[in-house]
């Protein structure tokens, strides 16, 4: 009896131990894998000139460009709609009131939703009803500008999948502000819109920008809503207009390995591409890690 | 007179401040009410666009909107009424036949007698994320316990980045790892015939479940009072019987939580089955066969599709389902992190 419950206490930490282990390897096999055949093909030209020869040979800069672009339009739409969404759960309303509660249920189901499910919401709502409707009341639906994927419509479903994100975020930040300094400002005459504009927003600017570089992140590698909702395969030119197509990292790894005509020849570009994007989501993740420690550290202080 | 005069000033700016607060708190509410209109947006128009499947065809217009219309939303399987209509009804003429054809067997959208039935997708969806679940489940929530009670210090500040760091991996990389690496491997350790198969994907998929499940799980072994494991210990139990027998099963509620979320998130996820499963929509319970998942139909087909077409209408119709089934898994798991969970905390430390 003595001698099982020891040999159990030497197998359950070797176990468990073993499964982390395995996901911890898995983890490490992946990245150096990718690390080693990306980093060859990985030099200057490879970033800033664009795909020649059908794709076979070149760059990919108009991908980092696409991708770019996609993000800063994600960033100026979503980010302030889940500031004001964080401010108002925790600074106008009782926490328990069910108003509160239905906007958390939302904000939850928002983030369970299949990213699919938001490309489909994206080319039902954004291209054929918004879209189509713009070109119906501009040009009378003579032309089709604004009722195809474009650049414009793959930003907004994207602010719309990184909206939890943000929000989340934020909500902790605005959380770890003092409640003293909220009283004092309070105390001092300030309305309650200028006590968020002067203390509660700016001691919470870790927050926010974690939430911004979170959500970058999950816009610069998710590829299932932008499929149908405006990523391009290949294009001649940079996207010079909302109404433009454009093409995208994570997109262009999907199509690399599997559409291409010649998948073996171009595994240099699917592997350094790859690459690429793990070292932007990767330094965006660890930059937010990083603002979050700190953030954390701040809140221990007070 | 100063005395009167002052709260009369102090009154006008008020009222003036104080509709300037007014409408920046309704600004405010307004915007936050963002989310909840998305999601009835999103009930709006992907389900609108869906409706097309139960709208009576051009030629073959027998099918009564009003009846079909009962079904909407609903997982097609399991609904007596619409399987009891005939399955091969007007298959004759050049349209389909509605709503009832996505209860077929076979999912052939482009071919001469195109067949909508959405069956072998939904059971390619739940095969390969069972795959994912059966690996990634045990060794998230084993990892989480080790990380929690059994790891040192610097094991623990090693692990956690490092799943921080797969969380942070987006899907086509893992797809693409799948599909050119993983696939390779497999294929010579366990020589089958098809190189993209559910199990490939499938463990691939495990890769994309484990940091949410190891997160969520470590989140609830965290949160049962320290009080438990004390009077554990001191009743002579030792580390690995408190672990098993005291924490694991106080944070139930929490990890099967985290479990459900995962098969949540393994189920919508496309990027990676897309890439990794083969996608032949064959209707076997066969692990080393290829198999075509629900959302990498829609990822596969959508770019393709005619505007308004069956087949569009069949493909948002899917998208319906991912959503109720997403929905349907979120709010389980909600009710019982928040049911359960918090009330037998809340008695333990009251």
């Amino acid at each position: 009896m003595i001698g099982r419950k020891r040999i159990m206490g030497m197998l359950v930490p070797c176990f468990t131990g073993a499964c982390t282990a395995v996901i911890v390897l898995s983890v490490c096999a992946m990245v150096g894998i990718i690390l080693a055949n990306g980093l060859p093909g990985l030099t200057w030209e490879f970033l800033t000139t664009a795909p020649t020869e059908g794709m076979t040979n070149g760059g990919i800069f108009p991908a980092i460009f696409g991708t770019v672009i996609l993000v800063l339009l994600m960033t100026v739409v979503g980010v302030p709609v889940g500031v004001i969404t964080a401010v108002y759960l925790s600074e106008y309303v009782a926490q328990d009131s069910v108003l509160v509660r239905v906007i958390r249920f939302s904000v939850n189901t928002l983030a369970g939703i299949p990213s699919i499910v938001f490309g489909l919401f994206g080319l039902g709502f954004f291209v054929q009803f918004v879209g189509v409707g713009m070109d119906k009341l501009l040009t009378g639906g003579v032309s089709v500008r604004w009722g195809q994927p474009n650049v414009l419509w793959a930003s907004l479903t994207m602010a719309i999948l990184t909206l939890p994100v943000v929000i989340v975020s934020v909500e902790e930040a605005i959380r770890t502000v003092p409640r003293e300094l909220r009283e004092a400002s309070l105390a001092l005459g300030a309305t309650r819109w200028e006590t968020i504009l002067k203390v509660v927003l700016p001691n919470s600017i870790t927050g926010i920008l974690t939430g911004a570089i979170l959500a970058i992140s999950r816009g610069a590698g998710e590829v299932a809503p932008i499929l149908f909702t405006g990523a391009a395969y290949f294009l001649p030119h940079l996207p010079g207009s909302l109404t433009d197509q454009f093409m995208h990292l994570g997109y262009h790894v999907y199509i690399m390995s599997t559409q291409s005509p010649d998948v073996d020849a171009t595994k240099g570009i699917q592997y350094s591409t790859t690459l690429v994007l793990l070292m932007l989501t990767f330094t965006l993740n660890f930059s937010a890690v990083i603002l979050r420690s700190h953030l954390r550290r701040s809140l221990v202080r007070t | 007179m100063r005395q009167r005069s002052a709260p009369g000033a102090a009154g006008f700016s008020t009222k003036r401040l104080r509709l300037g607060e007014a409408v920046i708190e309704k600004s405010i509410m307004l915007v936050s009410f963002v989310s909840l209109a998305v999601i009835a947006l999103i009930c709006i128009f992907v389900f609108r666009e869906a409706a097309g499947v139960f709208a009576p065809r051009a030629v073959a217009g027998v099918a009564a909107p009003a009846q079909e219309m009962e079904t909407y939303g609903d997982d097609p399987a399991d609904t007596p009424l619409e399987s009891a209509t005939p399955l091969n009804r007007g298959s004759e003429s050049q349209a389909h036949d509605g709503a009832a054809s996505l209860l077929g067997l076979e999912w052939q959208p482009v071919s001469q007698q195109p067949r909508y039935g959405i069956l072998p997708l939904l059971i390619g969806s739940f095969k390969v994320a069972l795959i994912a679940m059966l690996i990634g489940g045990p060794l998230g929530v084993l990892a989480a316990l080790f990380t929690t009670t059994f790891a040192a210090g610097w094991v623990r500040e090693t692990v956690k980045p490092v799943i921080e760091i797969l969380a942070g991996f987006p899907s086509v990389v893992i797809g693409f790892f799948a599909l050119i690496v993983l696939a390779s491997i497999m294929q010579n350790l366990f020589g089958y015939q098809y190189r993209l198969n559910a199990l490939v994907g499938g463990v691939a998929l495990s890769l994309a479940v484990i940091p949410t499940i190891f997160t969520l799980t470590e989140d609830a072994l965290q949160s049962v009072p320290r009080s438990y494991v004390e009077a554990s210990l001191a009743l002579g139990a030792q580390k690995w019987e408190t672990a098993i027998l005291v924490v694991l099963p106080a944070a139930t509620p929490g990890i099967f939580a985290a479990v459900l979320l995962g098969l949540g998130r393994a189920i919508g996820e496309t990027m990676i089955v897309l890439m990794a499963t083969g996608n032949a929509a064959l209707l076997s319970m066969n692990p080393i066969e290829p198999v075509r998942t629900m959302s990498a139909t829609i990822g596969a087909e959508m770019a393709e599709v005619v505007f308004g077409d069956f087949h569009y209408s069949a493909l948002f119709f899917i998208g319906v389902v991912l959503f109720a089934v997403s929905f349907a898994i979120n709010v389980i798991a909600e009710t019982f992190v928040r049911g359960l969970l918090m009330r037998r905390f809340r008695g333990a430390s009251a």
